[in-house]
């Protein structure tokens, strides 16, 4: 691969430079012989699919993982940190996606976060209000310093959380998703921001899955995949189909299927629509997001991380209340002021994390039956047919082991993953909602699950799955609609889609 | 140590305490070992137990009733300002029918849990604090009532269950094993216990899988305070005297007696049984130290000492169970 940024940026120094850098997780390599460079005042953007390996560079830079393979340098001399507060000192800082700024506290306090100005040992909030106030102007940030932080937008939030990470001495500051939560004006602003800390001889390594926002401010561009750095390039010189392209990679060796190809949609627009969703909006999270989800369909439902995603998938189950907005199921309307309202309105729900779904400490049968006790009988518990109902799905999804008393902290994820799906099955709902439902699965197990989908919805069941995996979606909705900030922003449904292009929508 | 041991060490330990107590006071005084003695201490729990079933139930939850005693209190006054008392009695008092002072005492400590329910699921209030709010209220609630008289009579019905024996067996014992059993009942047999070691295990879990969380802990509040409000009139008969302050100690010993047991703190295992092995451990040891040659002022930091064994025992049997599970 040719060192493109070597010629982009002439003779600019580099302030940062990492060689052959590995890191790996249990035998698992997250980052294979990488070499990165970033200049001083450079805008230097970082894109890939999740689990390309950005964040563990990152991490390694901002001195979270201390253990990987290959040598790094600051301004020429080498370094290896050994803590976050070692990399801080440094002046390496980092903006998380989500801030971390004390809502209660004024603005002024957020800046001067654990070191504020004193006199004779007093605080000297005169000084500090000042100081607060001269420093966010000079970055063009006007706020009044005694706001309280809760009070300001979120992107007000970030860019005094941007502040205080200069303002503690940052020369790198690493923004991690900064633009997810912004609205277009508010990128602008914050762009505006980024390149006078730029000017001041700076650098900002930008992390964003957002593409059009990578290539309009960043310098320079590297991409990532599989653990390897794919390839630098000015951002002026490339668009966003070249980024994708690089960042899927085609042709390539792995053995998942990849979805680079098109995937025929087998949408069912006849289909009796079983949830309407009208309007739906909850706050921040998501705004007027109108669904029909049809029987004998999975719908997907993609996006980028925080999107909204998790929160629409919460509001169908009526763990969140959404602010506006209606949900009627096969034409009545319904509203959903808990969970047990939700399973009664025939949803069901399999969350993200197992770990909010399952319970670890209790043998498999009783995971199976939580959801459906009432039905097996209104007072008085019936064991013995709780484990026969066990028993048949045990049987019907091949979990291993068979034995329904065994506990169920002792059964592999996948099998855990087919228990959460079972308690749902016996008196199968009108509607499934799965917000990630393969995350973190193996080959096999990814497997499994997608068969007992596709099975269900020949059934007649109607599926909802949301995911931030493109490969997840792909493999199994008929029709698929596409979230961004909170919105849906496309729908594919009844032709060919691919991984490209819905990257693109999104 | 073996994994059934292991596993079974929260069940385990306390049961070898109890005979250790058991062991310890039989050898040291001849008069504890005696049938007349087990009855005396059976008597001596039933108050403590009767309010022990309720907060077990609040406990599988992962939550906590410090109301509990107050409530007893306040219950207990309620019922015996609604009885006739003696000339010399001044009370402005409301004499009722028998059966009607027990409806409306029982109305009372209902009211009294719902109040906490509501608190703890509709306001979102911690049951720590709300209930330690509860406690005050309660205290508050017996202060207006008695004005620092102390009252003598309750109905009769309460007093033969507080006071009675049937043949040779007090009431107290009976009515303690009805609640024993009947909490047992509805923990291990019916939807609503099975909800109960749910959302204590895992309240995220019960509420993805559409159980109405927020309903089982309010009912855990409202039985709590029902439990602890026929305690409280029981209590009132038992003693002979309905009085502020009557029951401030019985807060930390049911506490203590579902938590020696070895139910957890941090909800969703234990139950009655293990309440059961706690009042045991409680009674045995407040009655044998009685038998044993002990200044009295030590017998309160002992006490203390053994409560604090099983609450590292709890903790501890948790932690070896959490990193069983990350392993």
């Amino acid at each position: 691969m040719p060192q493109a940024s070597e010629a982009v940026s002439g003779d600019v120094p580099a302030r940062l430079a990492m060689s052959g850098v590995s890191k790996s997780f249990g035998g698992v390599a997250a980052l294979r012989d990488v070499d990165f460079t970033l200049r001083a005042g450079e805008i230097h953007g970082l894109v890939g699919e999740n689990g390309a390996g950005k964040s563990t560079l990152m991490k390694i830079i901002a001195g979270v993982h201390t253990r990987y393979q290959g040598r790094m340098t600051l301004d020429g001399h080498p370094v290896h940190f050994r803590s976050a507060r070692d990399a801080l000192a440094a002046g390496i800082g980092m903006v998380h996606q989500e801030l971390s700024v004390v809502p209660d506290l004024t603005v002024a306090e957020n800046v001067y976060l654990g070191k504020q100005p004193t006199r004779g040992g007093i605080v000297d909030w005169r000084a500090m209000f000042e100081g607060a106030r001269e420093h966010l102007a000079s970055l063009g940030i006007e706020v009044d310093p005694r706001a309280r932080m809760g009070s300001l937008t979120i992107g007000l939030q970030q860019l005094i959380e941007l502040a205080r990470v200069l303002f503690s001495g940052a020369r790198i500051v690493i923004l991690d998703e900064p633009t997810s939560a912004l609205s277009p004006p508010e990128v602008q602003r914050l762009f505006e921001v980024l390149r006078s800390v730029r000017a001041s001889g700076r650098s900002i390594v930008f992390i964003s899955h957002f593409l059009d926002d990578v290539l309009a401010i960043s310098d320079t561009v590297t991409i990532f995949r599989n653990g390897r750095r794919i390839v630098s390039e000015a951002a002026a010189g490339v668009d966003k189909a070249w980024v994708i392209e690089r960042m899927i990679g085609r042709g390539h060796e792995e053995l998942e299927e990849s979805y680079t190809g098109n995937i025929a949609l087998d949408s069912k627009p006849r289909a009796p629509v079983v949830l309407a969703v009208r309007g739906l909006g909850a706050g921040r999270a998501f705004a007027d997001v109108s669904l029909d989800i049809r029987a004998g369909e999975v719908l997907g439902v993609y996006g980028f991380m925080g999107c909204g995603l998790i929160e629409l998938a919460r509001a169908l189950f009526g763990k969140l209340r959404p602010k506006a907005g209606t949900l009627a199921i096969d034409g009545k309307t319904v509203r959903l002021s808990n969970t047990a309202a939700a399973r009664r309105a025939g949803i069901a729900f399999v969350p993200e994390s197992r770990r909010s779904m399952l319970f670890y400490r209790e043998p498999v049968y009783k995971n199976m039956s939580i959801a459906v006790l009432g039905r097996i009988g209104r007072l008085w518990l019936q064991p013995s047919a709780e484990r026969a109902i066990a028993r048949r799905h045990a049987e019907a999804l091949s979990i291993r082991p068979p034995t329904v008393e065994t506990l169920l902290q002792s059964l592999s994820g996948g099998n855990q993953q087919k228990v959460a799906l079972a308690k749902w099955l016996t008196w199968p709902p009108r509607v499934l909602v799965l917000s990630e439902p393969t995350r973190g699965m193996d080959v096999g197990a990814k497997d499994d699950v997608v068969a007992i989908l596709r099975r269900l919805r020949d059934e007649g069941l109607a599926v909802v799955v949301l995911s931030t995996e493109p490969e997840t979606v792909l493999s199994l909705a008929d029709r698929i609609v596409v979230m961004k900030k909170g919105r849906i922003v496309g729908e594919f449904a009844g032709e060919a889609v691919s991984k490209d292009r819905l990257l693109e929508a999104a | 140590m073996p994994a059934f041991l292991r596993s079974q060490m929260r069940n385990i330990a306390p049961f070898v305490t109890l005979i250790a107590l058991i062991v310890f006071f039989g050898v040291s005084s001849p008069s504890f070992a005696t049938l007349d003695n087990g009855a005396n201490i059976l008597t001596q729990i039933s108050v403590t137990g009767v309010i022990a079933v309720g907060l077990t139930f609040v406990i599988l939850c992962a939550e906590i009733d410090l109301s509990v005693a107050a409530i007893a209190n306040a219950t207990g006054i309620v019922v015996a300002y609604f009885t006739l008392q003696e000339n010399y009695v001044n009370i402005a008092n409301v004499p009722l029918p028998g059966i009607a002072a027990i409806v409306l005492a029982v109305l009372a400590c209902a009211f009294l849990g719902l109040v906490n329910a509501v608190g703890l699921t509709v306001i979102g209030i911690p049951s720590f604090i709300m209930t330690l709010a509860m406690m005050q209220i309660g205290a508050g609630i017996c202060a207006l009532l008695v004005r620092g008289q102390i009252a003598y009579a309750v109905p009769d019905f309460v007093a033969t269950m507080g006071a009675g024996r049937i043949g040779p067996v007090p009431w107290i014992v009976i009515v303690l094993a009805v609640f024993l059993l009947a909490g047992h009942v509805v923990l291990t047999y019916t939807r609503f216990g099975r909800y109960v070691y749910m959302t204590g295990g895992n309240r995220e879990a019960a509420e993805y899988s559409g159980v109405n969380v927020k309903l089982v802990l309010g009912a855990v509040m409202v039985i709590s305070a029902v439990c602890s409000g026929v305690a409280g009139m029981l209590g009132v008969a038992h003693f002979g005297s309905a009085q502020q302050n009557e029951f401030d100690g019985y807060l930390l010993d049911a506490i203590a007696a579902v938590v020696v047991g070895g139910t957890s703190l941090f909800g969703g295992r234990g139950g009655i049984g293990n309440t059961i092995i706690g009042l045991l451990i409680l009674g045995v040891l407040n009655n044998g130290l009685d038998h044993v040659e002990i200044d009295s002022f030590l017998k309160i930091l002992i006490r203390g000492l053994i409560l604090l064994v099983a609450l590292i025992i709890n903790v501890y049997v948790q932690a070896v169970r959490e990193n069983e599970q990350s392993n």
